[in-house]
């Protein structure tokens, strides 16, 4: 059997079987129902409580759970349950921005630099080892810190580190796959490089970075949250949930509920953000099956 | 062996030239005229005088390649600079809090150690069963919790609730505890996943199967012939994600009021402490170029064929 249709009866095999696939791979399906949750939540929670995540009312701090007040007020009288839904937005928001970024970043990158080789890829690769020795981290810190703390530059230093993964791998893929035959006959057929690209290459890299995506969301919404409790990244009155525990800080010891509401948060999205992923690379992963 | 040190020194080398360029212009480009930042810290009223003085002393009215070279001539001489705020020499203040952020260190690694071993152990002497599904889950739990958070919960537990530990600042061994808690816990998880993986790698190798087929107690299988070959992965992601160890400190030193390196880089960036947050960025390239150094070599001491220039290090 030829590639193409090993291919074609694969994607077809897999069409048929959605709900099967879930079974075979719960981890996935448990993900995937704790973020739609997670999505419904953050779409509907609005509508059931109306409250603004930004109004102040200093008489109504502090406050515990109510009617109008699901999950209580912060020390500045803000509903907690309206500010973490506006954090889910955010969060997600901010960290999907990024992995496109990365991924539109990194996939051409990669693909040239692996397909055209010589003095490019050598000079590109010397930069981005370099670039990869320093900690993601620090390099964020690093960024973000020189440009003064602030969402869009920590979003920016997060990109500007985030995207050689993405290049590195891609460029791997395309190393192995371009001595390949199918490439080699789509050369002699004379196919343009652009088209090679485009239609043989592209391909091969999608679900790879599709699976590198899905297990770097997890790390990013982290790296959000752990920056803007440093305050390094969102700023108060934001509602981030990293921002969110550095803000009520202080009053962490009387009233715990204000610490743990946004970690929870936090940690219900990455842990299904690391299912989904964790699946979707068992799944995608043929040769780990 | 020897090529690989040559070949991480070129790296070492490189890395160093690309981080000073690039916090040379992250320092050109950051908002702010440093100039007038420091006269604010000696509250001294800007005049233009003094103002056009200070630019001179710093070389700020050269050109930007001289000061390039000026400022490289300095690193060299292990000259990173003064910090704005404290008028002490960066490389003083970073050797200062290198203790703290080493202790640290090393008491993540210890609770890391004592969590993952364990644990490792028993998912990949019972893979399948319970120990190996809560392996599993502490893993997932583990890469999935902020660590900031943890260590919040921590305080609140046993400095706040039990008021066993302090909270915060430096001082006796106690002080130690809950940092290396937070920055160990979380590694741990990761690495009792990968010292099971491992194992049960080498478990099924066929010199295992020689061993047990002699009779030698399954115990000593386990930690003489299957342990140490397991060990090949782990120590090459601990040399990926020493970074990652680093960033913890960052946060956990904030978080513990500890005077290490990495609460002193977040103060600096708060106070705008260019030479500081730069003097914290090129150590900590070298620190994790030297690092990776020394999990190179320590490949030669885990895998004999290695050493003898017959295995493939890449």
């Amino acid at each position: 059997m030829n590639l193409e249709a090993a291919n074609r009866s694969y994607s077809v095999r897999a069409r048929r079987n959605h709900w099967k696939v879930l079974l075979q791979f719960p981890t996935m399906g448990i993900g995937i129902a704790l973020m739609s949750m997670i999505l419904l939540l953050t779409f509907i929670g609005p509508l059931i409580v109306p409250n603004d995540p930004l109004t102040v009312v200093m008489s109504e701090r502090l406050q515990s759970p109510s009617w109008q007040y699901p999950l209580g007020t912060d020390h500045m009288g803000r509903c907690i349950f309206s500010r973490l839904m506006a954090g889910a937005q955010i969060t997600l928001g901010v960290s999907f921005l990024v992995i496109l970024t990365v991924i539109i970043i990194g996939i051409p990158l990669g693909l040239v630099s692996g397909y055209v080789g010589g003095r490019l890829d050598a000079i590109l690769m010397r930069f981005v080892d370099g670039l990869a020795a320093l900690p993601e981290f620090i390099w964020v810190i690093a960024v973000s810190g020189f440009l003064g703390p602030s969402l869009t530059n920590m979003i920016f230093s997060i990109v500007m580190i985030k995207w050689i993964g993405y290049a590195r791998m891609v460029r791997g893929i395309v190393l192995s796959e371009r001595e390949k035959e199918y490439v080699l006959a789509a050369t002699v057929a004379g196919t343009g490089t652009w088209k090679i690209l485009s239609r043989h290459l592209l391909p091969q890299v999608i679900s790879p970075v599709v699976i590198l995506a899905a297990l770097d969301i997890g790390k990013i919404i982290l790296i959000i949250s752990s920056l803007s409790y440093l305050g390094l990244g969102a700023q108060p009155p934001t509602p981030e949930w990293g921002a969110m525990l550095n803000d009520g800080r202080p009053y962490f010891q009387t009233i715990p509920e204000l610490m743990i509401y946004p970690g929870v948060a936090i940690m219900l999205v990455v842990i299904s953000c690391n299912l989904i992923g964790d699946g979707l690379r068992d799944y995608l992963d043929v040769r780990s099956r | 062996m020897l090529h690989l040190i040559k070949a991480r020194l070129v790296q070492l080398v490189f890395v160093l030239f690309l981080l000073s360029i690039l916090t040379f212009t992250l320092m050109k480009l950051a908002p702010g005229d440093p100039v007038l930042l420091l006269l604010g810290a000696d509250e001294l009223v800007v005049t233009q005088d003094n103002e056009a003085a200070l630019r001179k002393e710093l070389g700020f009215d050269l050109p930007i390649l001289v000061q390039y070279g000026q400022w490289m001539l300095n690193l060299l001489q292990l000259d990173l600079g003064t910090s704005y705020i404290k008028g002490k020499p960066v490389l003083d203040e970073l050797m200062a809090r290198l203790p703290t952020t080493m202790e640290l260190t090393v008491g993540g690694l210890i609770v890391m150690i004592m969590i993952s071993l364990p644990l490792g152990f028993l998912a990949a002497k019972y893979p399948g069963r319970w120990p190996d599904h809560v392996s599993r889950l502490l893993a997932l739990i583990g890469a999935s919790i902020p660590s900031f958070w943890m260590g919040l919960l921590l305080i609140y537990a046993f400095a706040f609730k039990l008021q066993w530990l302090p909270s915060m600042g430096k001082g006796s061994w106690n002080h130690m505890v809950l940092p290396s808690l937070t920055l160990g816990l979380a590694m741990a998880a990761v690495y009792a996943r990968l010292l099971r993986a491992g194992l049960l790698d080498s478990l099924s190798q066929e010199y295992i199967r020689a061993a047990r087929a002699r009779g030698i107690a399954e115990w000593r299988v386990m930690l003489k012939h299957a342990f140490r070959a397991a060990l090949m992965p782990v120590v090459s992601v601990f040399g990926m994600s020493i970074g990652s160890l680093l960033a913890g400190t960052v946060v956990v030193e904030t978080l513990f009021s500890l005077p290490g390196l990495g609460s002193m880089g977040v103060q600096a960036i708060f106070q705008r402490d260019y030479p500081v947050i730069q003097g914290y960025v090129l150590f900590t390239g070298v620190c994790v170029v030297l690092i990776n150094l020394l999990v190179d070599l320590s490949y030669g001491w885990l895998d004999p064929r290695i050493r003898q220039g017959k295995g493939d290090v890449s």
